[in-house]
């Protein structure tokens, strides 16, 4: 069916471009990925690329005329197709998203699509940011999509604007999500993305969830007077817990959960841990508040379960999971995440052997919980063995916690971690 | 197990099940005599005597309140039309009486009948003898429409259809009867309300129901060589429809074609797209897509009489688009 060959955003801040050069003659049948013409930007001059394969019917903008991004500048379509009523001048078409840097992408390999598979890429796409930021930045605009698609690119963390729409008209299907979650690191830490060649330095506005982060942990670390203290603790006794609570139950109980629940048992032993400096005041909290760092995309998150000590392992991983699942699709409410008056962060599951991390305030206290790996360990008889374990690296204010202190709380954690049930004593 | 024809099934069922009940008869015009117009009920006259396969006169507003008035009088007759065509002069006993009754007398009366015949288009048969009324009958709450595409479908549900309290509307189809199939020798029923997997896929849902589910899955045939897996619903039973077995299906699959010979408009065909459409929606990839009869009178040359039905390369094309892959 002819279409319209829309001006296309060659840059993120084109607005129109002109039409220096077309590369191929109306009539003229041309592959994906071939040159279709030269565009002339704010900035320079770009090659325009076939996104399919295809007939160029009709031109609508010859050489030396501009066209705003969404305006058409030629009619597509099968060979011997009428161009009809699409030749006509449409002004005032929806512009679609910009291309972050299409143009400069190196392409994937050059074969032509074959009607019994799916077509292959067009053009490498950038995903959605790493995380840590420096991805370019989103298009304003999202682009037509699918009810499945959009339901796709929610559950794998991928950013529609950033779709390539195969679909009629520039839909964004379901094809297109899942290309694009394949390159992107948004579906998950081991991700990669092929370094577009050429790609110049961005300046990326700060998002207003980036700047709180920024702000909040710099008050922290730059006021808070911050010391650390690092044990090992034996983790086997507690994986064996974890094992024996998790038999023939259908969604296993997180070892997140049994942390904080143990971190909880802990603090009621030493309830200072769980206070806050408040200049003239230090502030006793009577309820046991855990919040637990979630590496989100496009920043990081802490959602809090309330009242820790008085609730079950189970209860808590359950208000965890929730609460997780509510922060991936960006739903926590200010009270789900404030207002924690003790962290954990566990970076264990990237391999991360040890690590001290800055205090979340209002929380005067933060547990940094590395790996759990297998180590040779000396017995007391001086024998050598083997046994699993991870660091628990505790960070402190000291306004408020001193050395020893800190030291007694990370003892009575160490001794739970190690020995499970003497939190039940 | 047996291989016999979709009339044969038929012809079982109705000889089982009067044979069962005293009270099962059979009445239309030439269902005794000539052994039926479509010798469905071949055998029945000689074998239960003219009490219980009646010959009638062509009049079926007629006859057929005679069968509700029967029904209601603690009979269960089964009432063939010799087509849905002729059942347009009937509407008004199945409609206004048999589908009525239990309703508006508070629930102290039943009308346990059956009303069977050939529906939808056949050859060189013309526009009024080439129609599918099947969303005629399925708009009317208190009626039961069943429209089985298998010979296996066709015994187990007019046995269900003639043991049930309440009006069914049985849906044949002329192209259909002398389609085979498997059939155990057994004895068994098929309930209402449940779809068939005729052929399980993972790309696409085709869903249909009647002569077209044959249609269907030879759309599935010639898509599977182009490596598609498409899965092929059969609805068998229209009212009550099994709206979870389509559900599941589409959301597993994302993509759903809807494949009904009526004519499009307000058809079962257009409603089961309207329903996958709004509980599915968000595992939907592309539109819901419709391949139903065209919307003409049906043209008596055979060309177009071809063209105006849906026929496996409108389904295939259908497909392919709703997949969005060249046609």
């Amino acid at each position: 069916m002819a279409e319209r060959l829309l001006m296309m955003a060659l840059s993120p801040t084109m607005a129109e471009g002109t039409i220096t050069k077309w590369k191929v003659a109306e009539g003229s049948a041309f592959k994906a990925g071939s040159v279709l013409c030269e565009v002339e930007t704010d900035k320079a001059s770009m090659d325009y690329e076939a996104s399919k394969d295809a007939v160029l019917l009709k031109i609508l903008v010859g050489e030396g005329g501009k066209a705003a991004v969404g305006m058409g500048i030629a009619v597509i379509g099968a060979a011997g197709e009428d161009p009809g009523p699409l030749s006509a001048a449409a002004p005032g078409v929806p512009a679609p998203p910009p291309l972050p840097a299409a143009p400069a992408l190196p392409k994937p390999s050059a074969a032509p699509p074959s009607p019994k598979a799916p077509e292959p890429a067009r053009e490498a796409v950038p995903a959605v940011e790493a995380p840590g930021g420096g991805g370019p930045s989103a298009p304003a605009s999202y682009p037509p999509s699918s009810p499945l698609a959009r339901s796709l690119a929610r559950e794998l963390g991928v950013d529609l604007r950033y779709a390539r729409g195969s679909g009629p008209g520039g839909r964004v299907v379901e094809r297109d999500v899942r290309e694009l979650a394949s390159r992107g690191p948004a579906a998950g830490p081991s991700g990669s993305r092929p370094l577009p060649a050429g790609a110049a330095d961005r300046r990326v506005p700060v998002s207003g969830k980036r700047a709180v982060i920024a702000r909040r942990l710099s008050e922290s670390f730059f006021t808070a007077p911050h010391f650390y203290l690092k044990r090992r603790a034996d983790v086997g006794s507690l994986l064996a817990l974890r094992e024996g609570a998790n038999a023939g139950r259908e969604k296993p109980i997180s070892l997140n959960a049994f942390l904080v629940k143990l971190c909880a048992e802990a603090i009621v032993r030493h309830p200072y841990m769980n206070s806050g400096w408040e200049g003239d005041a230090i502030t006793e909290r009577s309820s046991v508040d855990i919040g637990l760092a979630v590496a989100l995309p496009d920043g990081l998150i802490t959602p809090v379960v309330r009242d820790c000590a008085r609730k079950g392992v189970a209860a808590i991983d359950e208000e965890l999971s929730a609460l997780i699942a509510k922060a991936r699709d960006r739903g926590l409410a200010p009270s789900e995440y404030e207002g924690a008056g003790f962290t954990i962060s566990n970076l264990g599951s990237y391999g991360v052997e040890e690590f001290t991390a800055i205090i979340n305030p209002p929380g005067s206290a933060i547990l940094a919980v590395g790996a759990a790996l297998i180590e040779p360990w000396v017995r007391e008889d001086g024998s050598v063995g083997a046994r699993r374990a991870m660091a628990l690296t505790l960070g402190c204010d000291h306004r408020v916690i001193d050395g020893a202190a800190g030291a007694r709380f990370l003892a009575t954690l160490a001794s739970f971690v190690e020995d499970p049930g003497k939190a039940l004593l | 197990m047996s291989v016999i024809t979709y009339r044969e099934a038929l012809g079982r069922a109705l000889d089982e099940e009067m044979a069962r009940d005293g009270r099962v008869f059979l009445m239309g015009e030439e269902v005794g005599e000539y052994d039926g117009a479509y010798k469905v009920s071949k055998g029945l006259l000689a074998k239960y005597g003219p009490d219980r396969v009646r010959d009638t006169p062509i009049a079926e507003l007629g006859f057929t309140g005679a069968g509700v008035g029967a029904a209601i009088a603690g009979l269960r007759p089964v009432v063939e039309w010799m087509t849905h065509n002729f059942a347009l002069l009937a509407m008004d006993q199945v409609i206004n009486e048999a589908a009525k009754m239990r309703y508006m007398s508070g629930g102290q009366l039943s009308v346990p009948i059956v009303f069977r015949g050939p529906n939808g288009p056949a050859e060189y048969l013309a526009s009024q003898h080439s129609q599918s009324f099947a969303s005629f009958w399925a708009h009317v709450p208190g009626l039961k429409v069943l429209a089985p595409s298998t010979p296996a479908d066709a015994y187990g549900l007019l046995k269900s259809a003639i043991r049930d309290d309440d009006p069914v509307v049985f849906l044949e189809s002329e192209m259909m009867y002398g389609w085979k199939g498997e059939v155990s020798d057994q004895e068994f029923l098929v309930p209402f309300g449940k779809a068939a997997v005729a052929r399980p896929g993972r790309d696409l849902t085709i869903i249909s129901f009647s002569k077209p589910a044959r249609a269907a899955l030879e759309a599935a045939d010639a898509l599977a060589g182009r490596g598609i897996e498409a899965e092929v619903l059969d609805l068998r039973s229209i009212r009550p429809l099994d709206e979870a077995a389509l559900y599941e299906s589409v959301r597993r699959t994302g993509r759903c074609v809807v494949v009904d010979e009526s004519w499009p408009f307000a058809s079962v065909g257009s409603h089961v797209a309207y329903l996958v459409s709004r509980e599915c929606f968000d595992r939907l990839d592309a539109p819901v897509a419709l391949v139903s009869g065209e919307d003409v009178p049906m043209p008596y040359n055979h060309a177009l009489e071809l063209a105006a039905q849906p026929l496996a390369a409108k389904i295939e094309a259908a497909a392919l688009r709703a997949l969005y892959r060249e046609v």
